[in-house]
């Protein structure tokens, strides 16, 4: 059996927004009183193990604390409450270069950053050839740092990064960098450590490779764990989280019977027609049919309008709405003039109680309508109006 | 498995745990950066103490003669080892606050900053200290004596104090900024209440009636290692019926030494528990 080899346990992180916080000695003895400072937990309630072999892919929307759990997990940030067990060599991809003094030359750096990364000098020398030939900088490994471009020192960073064999690899974004051979290096190289049994642990916005690469999906959002577990699950959860704005409160506080929306339909406002595809500038209506338990209270919709990669266009909120009798209500939302776009989109729907503080449910209908439009340049304009309707 | 496992905890240690491989690293790093673009390197660093000689010699046995028997003999065995102090407390001081894009970034034993720093400075007094003793066995034959045992206490004082001070200032600095600045005001005032460009025997005399004034005096730790110091490389504890350093044995000496060793392990302690307790905020802080 394999071991967990990062355990992190009921782990949260407590950052202090200081308003008026002496940062010289000088102002601590100005300023008398204490120094008021707000609490802003970014992390809370985190139990995760990752274990031996893994790649586990972590997401959620931005400001959610994906950052800050790769750093508290790889051990820069310390925790606030809970522990952080480390089992292994933790390599990170964060700061490729992190270490690099620009006065020194390539080669040196190289011996710097991996003894700050626990090598051993004898290790080092093992290493050496095979980090040169990677970043491939065999002619200029003794020209001083700071003469290099940004390609060569993210290359030199990402060589020490994955070849001093860790048991851990942290990675975050960084396969944006090199051009394409060195990428196709780069993920040739995750897929060997996959082989190799390394655990990877992989922060990303580019929800499609979350399924492709990873083993488990984990996703975060203000700060604690929504869903851990099967990666396209993970993925789904985030994108209708992401339709749907930061409202989530990322605990289940209502359970059971609770509002939901239950069907979607378009049309053409005019003739009433439902269809699925519209031009630029013609009309265009959405209803949303919600049910409620008996006796619920009003419930509004928010719905975004989503683009290619999830790029959320639109977003529009309905008046509240009072279920009728039967425990359904229907809203409706009109756009006036479609503007001018182009493609296949989709909607991410919310209903929530009306100060839109808890989220009773969330969904995305992928390929929702398709648009014919005139590419448009400029600013997105839409008119729109809402009414809850009788069927 | 379980030999794996070990393997694995091993490399995990060894990124949380201070290694001396990683420290002679950084301080490798440090001198490289430091005399690189240099063509007389290493030879720059015999340049200060070089010219504070000059200085100093110059003032007291031409301007204002103090009638010391080699002058610069005196102040070479206190001035180095102050400014090995003085090095390793500043460079400590900016370590962590100087290398924030490895704290922000990187998982590595925070304390081996300020360590290395120490180690830093380190290097060069061995060096100025070498350079020392090979003049002194050129020119004053009879500088070699029992007394220089006393280097072997007041080196390990003065590096557990100097060890304290920058883990305690590289820590508080990042808090504070302006330690750093505040740092530099009082070593130069702490520079002048040592006995380094005046022998002891002057404050004492001046202090005559007061004897615990002179205690008060002596407590500061640096002036227990600058006397000993001096003691064991100065050639003449006594020119011409005047005493420049206390004789009689060394019990002087040894007393000091220890209370200064007292002071700096104290110093060590708190340094190390205050590094230890602010650390977890570095990254956020910086």
């Amino acid at each position: 059996m394999a071991q967990p080899t990062i355990v992190a346990a009921g782990v949260g992180k407590r950052f202090l927004l200081h308003h008026k916080r002496a940062t010289s000695l000088k102002e601590r003895l100005l300023l008398h009183r204490q120094s008021s400072s707000e609490g802003f937990w970014a992390l809370q309630d985190v139990d995760l193990e990752i274990g031996g072999g893994q790649t586990v892919g972590l997401i959620g929307p931005n400001g959610s604390g994906k950052s800050t759990l790769l750093k508290v997990l790889s051990g820069i940030l310390a925790p606030t409450t809970g522990t952080v067990e480390v089992r292994g060599r933790i390599a990170s991809l964060l700061e490729l270069g992190a270490g690099f003094n620009g006065e020194l030359t390539g080669r040196e750096n190289v011996y710097l950053n991996a003894a700050i990364l626990g090598l051993s000098r004898r290790e080092t020398q093992r290493y050496f050839d095979d980090i040169v030939a990677f970043a491939e900088l065999e002619p200029f490994i003794d020209n001083q740092v700071k003469h290099y471009s940004s390609g060569q020192y993210v290359r030199l960073g990402f060589a020490v990064a994955v070849h001093v064999s860790p048991d851990i690899l942290l990675v975050d974004e960084v396969l944006a960098v090199g051009d394409e051979s060195f990428q196709r290096k780069c993920l040739d190289k995750i897929a060997e450590f996959q082989q190799r049994g390394c655990t990877i642990l992989f922060v990303t916005h580019a929800l499609d490779l979350v399924p492709r690469i990873c083993s488990r999906g984990v996703v975060l959002d203000h700060g604690r764990v929504l869903h851990d577990g099967d990666p396209v699950e993970a993925a789904e959860r985030l994108r209708s989280l992401l339709g749907t704005g930061a409202d989530q409160s990322g605990r289940g506080a209502v359970g059971g019977d609770r509002p939901r929306v239950a069907a979607v339909r378009l049309f053409d406002p005019a003739s009433g027609t439902e269809k699925g595809h519209f031009r630029g500038g013609e009309a265009m209506a959405v209803e949303f049919d919600v049910t409620a338990p008996a006796g619920s209270p009003p419930v509004s919709v928010r719905m975004a309008v989503t683009g290619p990669a999830d790029v959320p266009m639109w977003v529009m909120d309905s008046d509240p709405l009072h279920p009728g009798p039967d425990g359904t209500a229907t809203v409706r939302f009109t756009v006036k003039e479609l503007p001018q776009i182009k493609g296949i989109y989709a909607f991410a729907v919310a209903v929530r109680d009306p100060a839109g503080t808890v989220t009773y449910d969330a969904r995305r209908f992928s390929e929702a309508f398709l648009a014919v439009g005139d590419t448009a340049t400029g600013v997105l304009e839409v008119v729109w109006t809402t009414e809850q309707v009788e069927r | 498995m379980a030999q794996a496992q070990q393997a694995a905890d091993a490399r995990a240690a060894a990124q949380s745990r201070v290694r001396l491989e990683l420290l002679t690293e950084l301080v490798r790093k440090d001198l490289k950066v430091k005399y690189k673009n240099s063509a007389l390197g290493f030879i720059w660093s015999l340049a200060n103490p070089l010219l504070y000689l000059a200085v100093f010699t110059l003032v007291f046995t031409q301007l204002l003669d103090n009638g010391i028997n080699d002058f610069p003999v005196l102040f070479m065995s206190g001035f180095l080892v102050w400014n090995f102090f003085n090095l390793a407390t500043l460079s400590g001081t900016g370590s962590v606050v100087g290398n924030a894009n490895l704290v922000r970034k990187v998982r590595f034993p925070r304390v081996v900053l300020p360590l290395s720093s120490v180690g830093f400075a380190g290097v060069h007094f061995v060096l100025q200290l070498g350079v020392l003793l090979t003049l002194l066995a050129v020119f004053y034959r009879d500088a070699f004596g029992p007394q220089l045992v006393l280097l072997v206490p007041a080196l390990a004082v003065v590096t557990v104090f100097a060890t304290g001070m920058a883990l305690l200032a590289s820590a508080l600095n990042v808090r504070y900024r302006d330690v750093e600045h505040l740092l530099e005001v009082i070593l130069l005032a702490w520079f002048w209440l040592t006995p380094i460009v005046y022998p002891v025997t002057f404050v004492r005399d001046q202090l005559g009636g007061h004897p615990w004034l002179f205690r008060l005096y002596m407590a500061n730790p640096m002036a227990g290692v600058v006397t000993a110091m001096q003691r064991a490389l100065y050639v003449h504890p006594v020119t011409g019926g005047r005493q420049i350093l206390p004789t009689g044995g060394y019990s002087f000496y040894l007393t000091w030494l220890g209370v200064a060793g007292a002071v700096a392990v104290v110093l060590l302690g708190a340094g190390w528990w205050t590094f230890r307790r602010l650390q977890a905020d570095f990254a956020e802080e910086l």
